[in-house]
């Protein structure tokens, strides 16, 4: 048992508690910080594999970018002190045996499945990952990585086209409300606003 | 480093996997099922690389597989949040219970 193999169980059992915490807690912007501790324990096995490039690449991308968009989001649509109303017991006790029954059927295949690891040392480098990226030759992954790029491009423009406040929406229940309101809100500063006039024509 | 099993490892991404999965069955609010298939996607992750490091260590196939998922779980993850944005501003709510105008 040397201490490497007792870093390991800790960060799995760091990744898993958090994880648990995640998805269980009512509150949900302590589900987001738990979140954000579970990809940090990942990165931390990323390290512990000594793929260094991979964990900064997990630091950089999802706890910088996707955690902090995902806490953005909660803070402009819910009042993040409020719990979540409470899942049903049925649909609980029914998820919990799915996810069960599914967990221990998988990790029974490959606890019995004999993965035989090769004892070659893991030759990689950022040099390599580079070279082989954008290499057009066999073996290459330049294709991947244009489409990777387009998809980026139309993600990045549908966000936009979709998020974008449109002037004419159909009415619907939510608009209809601000529509009201907003309506309700004109009315009253017109009507602030008349007397006003009066009094200046009175003045005049 | 050798001393802990393959399977040990893959069993833990099993278990974030299935975690993952429970909170999308339970949850119904948009943003946490967003948080759980993250977690779902790291999970697969985890998976590709220790294939790639124990079992295949002369390719780089894993790493790149796993570079591309988080590429792709970025952008989805902003499209559905913007999705989740302007659910909000015409419904009031992002519960996917109330969420039903394109149900039939």
């Amino acid at each position: 048992m040397s201490a490497s193999v007792i870093i390991f169980y800790i960060i799995a059992v760091f990744i898993l508690g958090a994880a648990l915490f995640a998805v269980t807690t009512r509150k949900i912007f302590r589900s987001s910080i738990w979140l954000l501790f579970s990809l940090l324990g990942v990165a931390a096995l990323y390290f512990w594999l000594q793929v260094e490039f991979i964990a900064a690449v997990q630091i950089a991308i999802y706890v910088g970018g996707i955690v902090v968009l995902i806490i953005f989001s909660v803070f402009l649509t819910q009042q993040s002190g409020k719990e979540m109303p409470k899942t049903p017991v049925r649909r609980k006790i029914a998820s919990l045996l799915a996810v069960l029954c599914g967990f221990a059927l998988t990790a029974l295949i490959v606890y019995r499945y004999n993965f035989q690891p090769t004892s070659k040392p893991f030759a990689w480098s950022v040099n390599r990952i580079g070279t082989e990226m954008l290499n057009t030759g066999t073996g290459g992954f330049a294709l991947p990585f244009e489409v990777v790029s387009m998809l980026l491009l139309a993600a990045l423009v549908g966000c936009i086209v979709i998020a974008m406040r449109t002037p004419a929406q159909p009415a619907k229940k939510g608009v209809e409300i601000e529509h009201s309101k907003l309506s309700s809100f004109s009315s009253s500063t017109i009507e602030k606003e008349k007397p006003v006039i009066t009094e200046e024509g009175g003045v005049l | 480093m050798s001393s802990v099993p393959i399977s040990h490892i893959l069993i833990l991404s099993t278990a974030l996997f299935f975690i993952g999965l429970y909170g999308l069955f339970t949850r119904r609010n948009m943003i946490t099922m967003l948080m759980a298939i993250e977690l779902i996607l790291n999970s697969v992750n985890i998976n590709f690389v220790v294939f790639n490091k124990y079992l295949y260590p002369e390719k780089l196939d894993g790493i790149f597989f796993t570079l591309f998922i988080i590429a792709i779980a970025a952008a989805e993850a902003a499209v559905a949040i913007a999705i989740i944005i302007n659910l909000y501003r015409s419904h009031k709510s992002i519960d996917v219970e109330e969420a039903t105008e394109m149900k039939w």
